[in-house]
């Protein structure tokens, strides 16, 4: 027999429990994402606590005074120029998040239920526009739609209209248009995969059971992709309402929305304490539209059912 | 019901699908077509077939500048996402742990939230922590944006991945940083490149976070942002413009391919009948 | 097909593998609990039981990918405490196969050479020896995803035998193989630890193949071993109704013990009547009762007038066709349950209508005392 097989129970016991220690599941896996998890933490988490410190404090010039205040935040609320670019980037995030969702819904039914064998070949197509860089999509808009642009030149060209049209850029519409067309791919994604979990068993039980194709779809699809409609929706709506690109491009003095109004105080304006209390304020009011959204969206599934 | 029936059999879903896809392309398009117009202001009729806009690129310096700190920035960027993407993706595809879940989401944050609050928050602490803006402080914001997509590309490429493999090689005599090299890198090696070349893709064309991080020099999508200012330039930026779409769809379309086969490899294992 | 000639090779009692007292608990939950186990050098070993019986998680711990709670593993006369699972001398055919997607037939073979530096020639030549071991020559260039699920089985096997480990385990080996397959697989793997005489430690649910392969075998259910036997001593004497049960059909008869000794035990039943039976060694009394237990097909049809020693009337009151053999259900005065019998057709037991009154005839020593 080996020394190893005799050796002191106690000895053998310690060694056993540091071995499973290091070989802990959590140990290993928390070790392992750990520089990832400390990185978000000093990106993410550090810069928002101090977003949301300065917040509370105020600009002297070039130094911040420390003490605590909400003056920021009565400014933020009541300031009518404030309160009326929050509202409109609110109305334009949801607008635009609804139609991004109402369109791309049937895209990804058509991908997922009718895409056969081409269905990678279908996505592929449909994120592809979405890798290109933001801001050329931005600006390809303006070109459409400027006042010597693609739409008014080829209205004019097609006898359509006599002089350009100054109504296509420079106000919200051109920006919920180009906002819809930038997140399109971003919408598509989430309702694909919740339509693809769905089992098509299911819709065949439905049919079996004696609903048409529409009652079918309405009683069993449209519920089960709930969740998709739920997450593309928010994934439109949340990062659309701190645009700051599409206003300033094609938003004119109309389009304005509070990105631009955060980015002046960090700008010109040298206000950090009110960009940072107009950023938490932003944050705040679209949590709150996200969570009525997906309220509504959970109440209209129930009454669907 | 009979109009119901064939528009959920595909028939107008098929021709909607198609609307789409035009929706969807169409303004990117007219980049490239106006680029090669000899006319400098975008519009209809198109005046004739010329490359001058290209050919004027190489000749302004700022703009190879740009183009420079674009290349360092988008391989540096990419670089560190993905090796932190890696050991996440790792993390939550192999092991089971308290917190894992709340960790990943925090990690994946930056793919939802505005930019622009992204941008000024690092903005604030960079400043307060006496962080000189330059590009390394964009390389570290767009590291950040990175992350999230590095992660989607290669949690998809491990999650496939039978653990069985890695205990075979251990099994058969293989150290740990052995199996890692003899069997864990060859299988996941597509989804690695992919993530590197969407990283490079984001970085490339991101602008907003590049806007407020940067010291003095520019990025591309900057350099592009200062000429928009000026009428004149316009042809310039659409000729610009194009080589960056152009750019984009050729890393992303490798990216893909890349990403299909690491897929395609992952899954055959295990396949009884294969 | 040939049945395979089992323990043909002399086995030496030397002890292979030898497990004590080993617990593996997940927080509250035992996955393994107390086991102590000897496999013994060059024999063909099986752990059998229920999926979550605990045999896996005691085919790991020996690999070396999980480690007992408490308890202590050796192999070979050597402790595995602390022994990663690279550095242990035993191999692994795992139920995925677990084959290389990226490497060629023979590069997965010789995964494990390399680290040995070998040389070329030597390594080439262990390759060659394994492929044809296992009936692969000629093979080597394939790739993983060009081998059916057979080929695949063998390519982790030789990989394996490759490393001539003192074990090797298998991980159900065969769950992925059409049944055709399985039954040719059974038969050589047989041959093949005959020819390499390694110890095999095989982890199977399905009892066919453990009772066709196996020199012992051991029943798990729950984290315990239940039993530890010979296939034969496995089927004809199972220590409870759940392992009789596990090995295959068994009819149940309740019994009054009248005479317990050490040898044996004296029993009265309903049905049998009184029995004197061999008493099982784990066999602890609870109470007056106990049960009794029969194998299907060693109740045996008494056409016409034949008579035996011992026998039981009754009605067949369903007839199950089965191809080669037929289950008749026959209801016997005074037994609760129906007992189960199996016949095979060559007599024409096929034909017997349902109603008809039969008689069975049986070897008491057939029946085996099982405690309550």
């Amino acid at each position: 027999m080996t020394a190893a097989a005799e050796r002191s129970p106690a000895f053998g016991m310690t060694r056993a429990r540091r071995n499973a220690l290091l070989q802990s599941e959590s140990v290993q896996g928390f070790a392992l994402i750990s520089p990832t998890f400390v990185y978000a933490l000093i990106l993410l988490v550090l810069p928002i606590l101090v977003v949301l410190a300065h917040s509370f404090w105020t600009q002297h010039y070039l130094t911040i005074d420390h003490t605590f205040t909400l003056e920021n935040y009565r400014i933020a609320l009541t300031e009518p120029i404030y309160r009326d670019l929050l509202w409109r980037s609110l109305y334009i995030s949801l607008t635009v998040s609804f139609f991004t969702v109402i369109l791309a819904y049937p895209i990804a039914y058509f991908i997922s239920f009718h895409g056969g064998r081409h269905k990678s070949l279908w996505l592929f197509l449909i994120t592809i526009p979405f890798w290109t860089s933001y801001l050329l999509r931005v600006m390809s808009w303006k070109v459409i739609l400027g006042y010597n642009g693609v739409l008014n030149s080829g209205l004019m060209g097609l006898g359509i209209i006599d002089e350009p049209s100054t109504a296509l850029l420079y106000n919200s519409s051109a920006v919920i248009i180009t906002l819809t067309h930038a997140w399109a791919a971003f919408a598509i994604l989430p309702i694909f995969v919740s339509l693809e979990k769905v089992d098509r068993t299911l819709v065949e039980a439905a049919t079996d059971l004696g609903d048409g194709p529409l009652h079918s779809f309405l009683r069993v699809t449209l519920p089960l992709s709930a969740p998709g409609v739920i997450s593309a929706a928010l994934i439109v709506m949340i990062p659309t309402v701190g645009d700051y690109v599409t206003p300033k491009l094609v938003g004119g003095k109309d389009g304005v929305m509070i990105a631009n109004a955060i980015q002046a105080q960090f700008g010109k304006a040298a206000n950090w304490p009110l960009g940072a209390a107009l950023s938490v304020t932003t944050m705040l009011v679209v949590s709150l539209m996200a969570g009525a959204t997906v309220l509504i969206i959970r109440a209209i599934q129930r009454l669907a059912r | 019901m009979t109009a119901m029936r064939r528009f959920f059999a595909g028939g107008w879903l098929t021709a909607y699908a198609f609307l789409y896809i035009v929706f969807l392309y169409l303004p990117v398009i007219f980049l490239p077509i106006f680029s090669i117009n000899t006319a400098p202001t975008p519009k209809f009729p198109l005046t004739g077939y010329t490359l001058k806009w290209y050919e004027d690129l190489p000749k302004t310096p700022a703009l190879l500048d740009a183009a420079w700190n674009s290349l360092i920035v988008g391989v540096s960027a990419s670089v560190l996402a993905t090796l932190l993407g890696i050991l996440a993706a790792r993390s939550i595809t192999r092991y089971r742990y308290p917190g894992r879940r709340t960790i990943n989401g925090l990690i994946m944050a930056p793919l939802v939230l505005p930019e622009i609050i992204l941008a000024i928050s690092m903005l604030l602490v960079m400043l307060q922590l006496g962080l000189s803006l330059s590009l390394f402080t964009v390389v570290l914001g767009h590291v950040l944006i990175c992350i999230p997509y590095s992660m989607t590309v290669l949690t998809a490429g491990f999650e496939g991945f039978d653990r069985s493999l890695e205990e075979a090689s251990a099994d058969l005599g293989e150290s740990a940083f052995g199996t890692f090299r003899r069997v864990t890198l060859p299988m996941v090696a597509p989804a690695i490149i992919s993530s590197l070349l969407v990283c490079f893709t984001i970085s490339l064309d991101e602008f907003v976070i590049a806007f407020f991080l940067t010291g003095t020099e520019t990025t591309l999508p900057i350099y592009i942002w200062g000429q928009l200012r000026f009428a004149a330039k316009l042809p310039g930026v659409l000729a610009l413009g194009t080589l960056l779409l152009v750019a984009s769809f050729v890393l992303m379309t490798v990216a893909e391919i890349l990403r299909r086969r690491a897929a395609r490899r992952t899954q055959n294992e295990g396949g009884l009948y294969a | 097909m040939p049945e395979p000639t089992q323990a043909e090779r002399p086995q030496t009692d030397r002890a292979m593998i030898e497990i004590r007292s080993v617990t593996r608990s997940y927080g509250a939950f035992k996955a393994l609990d107390d086991a102590t186990l000897t496999i013994r050098e060059g024999e063909f070993f099986s752990l059998l039981g229920p999926s979550g019986c605990g045999k896996t998680t005691l085919l790991r711990m020996i690999a070396g990918f999980d480690n007992p709670t408490s308890g202590s593993i050796s192999v070979g006369g050597q402790s595995m405490e602390g022994i990663p699972a690279n550095r242990r001398p035993t191999n692994m055919v795992f139920q995925s196969y677990a084959i290389f997607p990226h490497l060629n037939v023979e590069q997965n073979v010789a995964y494990g050479l390399k680290r040995l530096k070998l040389g070329g020639t030597e390594e080439t030549r262990r390759v060659e020896e394994a492929l044809a071991q296992v009936s692969l020559t000629g093979l080597g260039k394939r790739l993983a995803t060009e081998l059916s699920g057979g080929q695949r089985q063998r390519v982790a096997l030789a990989r394996a035998l490759v490393m001539r480990p003192k074990v090797l385990l298998l991980d159900e080996p065969l769950s992925a193989l059409d049944k055709k397959l399985r039954e040719q697989m059974q038969v050589e793997l047989r041959r093949l630890q005959q020819a390499v005489g390694i110890t095999f430690v095989l982890v199977t649910h399905d009892q066919y193949e453990a009772l066709a392969m196996s020199d012992r075998i051991a029943v798990m259910f729950g984290g315990k071993i239940a039993q530890v036997a010979s296939p034969k001593e496995i089927y004809q004497r199972p220590v409870n109704r759940q392992v009789a049960d596990f090995l295959g059909g068994m009819n149940f008869v309740k019994a009054e013990i009248v005479e317990e000794n050490a040898a044996s035990l004296v029993v009265d039943t309903l049905g049998f009547g009184r029995v004197r039976t061999d008493k099982p060694k784990a066999f602890v009394r609870n109470g007056g009762g106990a049960t009794l237990g029969i194998r299907p097909e060693r109740l045996r049809v008494l056409w016409d007038n034949a008579t035996a020693k011992f026998e039981v009337a009754g009605k067949v009151v369903e007839r199950h066709y089965f191809g080669e053999i037929t289950h008749l259900i026959v209801e016997i005065p005074g037994l609760e349950k129906p007992l189960s019998v199996t016949e095979t057709n060559d007599f024409g037991a096929d034909d017997i209508p349902v109603g008809t009154s039969i008689r069975l005839a049986y070897d008491p020593e057939a029946l085996v005392a099982m405690a309550d």
